[in-house]
């Protein structure tokens, strides 16, 4: 790592206010993908500024029929959480499959959400159950904020106060997990809300996260497992890499949907 | 260069270091406490596992200047020593639960958190999830996860002895 300085804003004000003011600067929520990244030197910031305790990006609750949670809870607060898992149960689900109990001890959803990793859980979650990002300046739909590999709708020091979920009827999410990482090889978030259906799919895209749209509208009105047994993506759109070729992604993204389809309430993970 | 005010150990040491440097270079490097391991620095061994604020993380991927404003932190050293061992080392030791021993002072902590955190209501399969964390080049698991699931049953039988007991 070359050398920086740490700062640790207090408040979302003092922590923009940093911003403006530092040169080269970068946010630090759990620092589990920064570090790593700033280790091999694919990242070399002057300053970072610590906003993993920033009372404004706390908390878990209900706004309406929405579930609101902060930008800085770690997965395993997400995981734990009695509303998450009363709420949206396949998303606490999905919060205790990522990585292992030390990185949800510190890693955080603003900070996956706002890297965009082509294999992180919670970019499914958000596209699938049509979730917005709340940042300092403005709400932005999934469907506008994930733009490519690594690629988000995010200005420059533009910061997620919150992800805004609106409750589904149910949710469930299938995963299939690379045994050495832990990240998605292939996963799949189903959801049902006002009868439409909408699956997003993480780890396979060779943009990252993608909503399968042949998938939706097989599974509209009846989401069965059985209504997409022989449905697979185009293998053209997939990664291939030494995990796993196009054409063996296409056939788990079959897989995970249909698993995801069948625990509905729940998760499958692998 | 700034002041970096940790308690480790129940002991509060301060010491004037880099925004880069690392929870686990603070212990070792500044504090000497060598005990806590560095197998990957990629995240990935869980040999540089303390506690910190309650919770296990790897001190490898944590800036000291943050884990300042997290809580206490423990380590290895600060659990037992060779002539009072803790629970959870004495269980490693009964249960053969290492060979080399160079991930064991992450397993032990990791091993340690979990017991806390489940209050000892641990299954082997619960025991298996929580070490996924934690490599372990020569063991093969098997004795390490008999090693916690007896270190939680000694833990559940202490929880509920009557007061006054030992
Ligand atoms: C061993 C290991 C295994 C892992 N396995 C998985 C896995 O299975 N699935 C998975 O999804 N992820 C996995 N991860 C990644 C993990 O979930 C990270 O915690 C997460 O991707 C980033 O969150 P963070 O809080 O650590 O962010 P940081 O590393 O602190 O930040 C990441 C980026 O986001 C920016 N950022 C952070 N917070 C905000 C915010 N509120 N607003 C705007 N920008 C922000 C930062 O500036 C930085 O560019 C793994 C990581 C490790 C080390
Ligand atoms: S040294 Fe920290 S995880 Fe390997
Ligand atoms: S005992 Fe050698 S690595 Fe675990």
């Amino acid at each position: 790592m070359y050398a920086f300085d740490y700062h640790r804003a207090r408040s979302l004000e003092e922590a923009l206010k940093l911003f403006a003011t530092l040169d080269e600067a970068t946010f630090l929520a759990g620092g589990h993908t920064l570090l790593p990244t700033m280790k091999n030197r694919l990242a070399a910031p002057e300053n970072l500024i610590d906003i993993s305790a920033l009372p404004e990006l706390s908390g878990i609750g209900m706004q309406g029929g929405v579930l609101r949670i902060g930008a800085a809870m770690t997965h395993h607060a997400v995981a734990a959480s009695s509303l998450v898992a009363e709420t949206i149960p396949a998303l606490a689900a999905l919060a205790g499959s990522i990585g292992d109990v030390q990185v949800r001890h510190v890693g955080t959803m603003g900070g996956s959400v706002a890297n965009n990793d082509p294999a992180a859980d919670y970019p499914a979650a958000v596209l699938s159950l049509g979730a917005e990002i709340e940042t300092d300046r403005r709400r932005i739909p999934a469907d506008d904020f994930f733009q490519g590999l690594y690629a988000t709708a995010l200005e420059e020091g533009e910061l997620i106060v919150a992800i805004r979920f609106p409750v589904p009827e149910t949710a469930g999410y299938g995963k299939y997990r690379n045994p050495a990482s832990r990240y998605a090889l292939a996963a799949s978030f189903v959801s049902i809300r006002d009868g439409a259906v909408r699956v997003a799919v993480t780890g396979a895209g060779k943009n990252g996260v993608f909503r399968w749209e042949a998938a939706e509208q097989a599974l509209m009105g009846h989401c069965s497992a059985s209504r997409i047994a022989d449905l697979r993506p185009e293998s053209d759109a997939l990664l291939s890499d030494m995990h796993a070729d196009a054409a063996f992604r296409a056939n788990l993204v079959n897989v995970v949907t249909r698993r995801a389809a069948e625990h509905l309430g729940g998760a499958s993970i692998v | 260069m700034q002041d970096v005010t940790l308690t480790v150990n129940g002991k509060t040491e301060t010491r004037r270091v880099e925004g880069r440097t690392l929870l686990v270079q603070f212990l070792r490097e500044h504090l000497g406490l060598t005990g806590t391991h560095v197998g990957c620095d990629t995240s990935q061994c869980g040999a540089c596992t303390v506690i910190l604020g309650g919770r296990a993380v790897k001190s490898c991927t944590i800036l000291a200047s943050a884990a300042a404003a997290r809580g206490e932190v423990l380590t290895i050293e600060g659990l037992g020593d060779e002539e009072a061992l803790s629970p959870m080392q004495e269980a490693f030791h009964r249960h053969h639960a290492l060979q080399c021993g160079f991930c064991t002072p992450g397993m032990v902590m990791a091993a340690h958190n979990m017991v806390q955190r489940h209050e000892g209501e641990l299954t082997e399969a619960i025991v298996r999830r929580e070490l996924e964390g934690n490599l372990c080049r020569c063991t093969g698991y098997h004795n390490i996860v008999k090693a916690v699931l007896a270190a939680a049953e000694a833990h559940r039988a202490v929880a509920s002895a009557p007061a006054g007991q030992d």
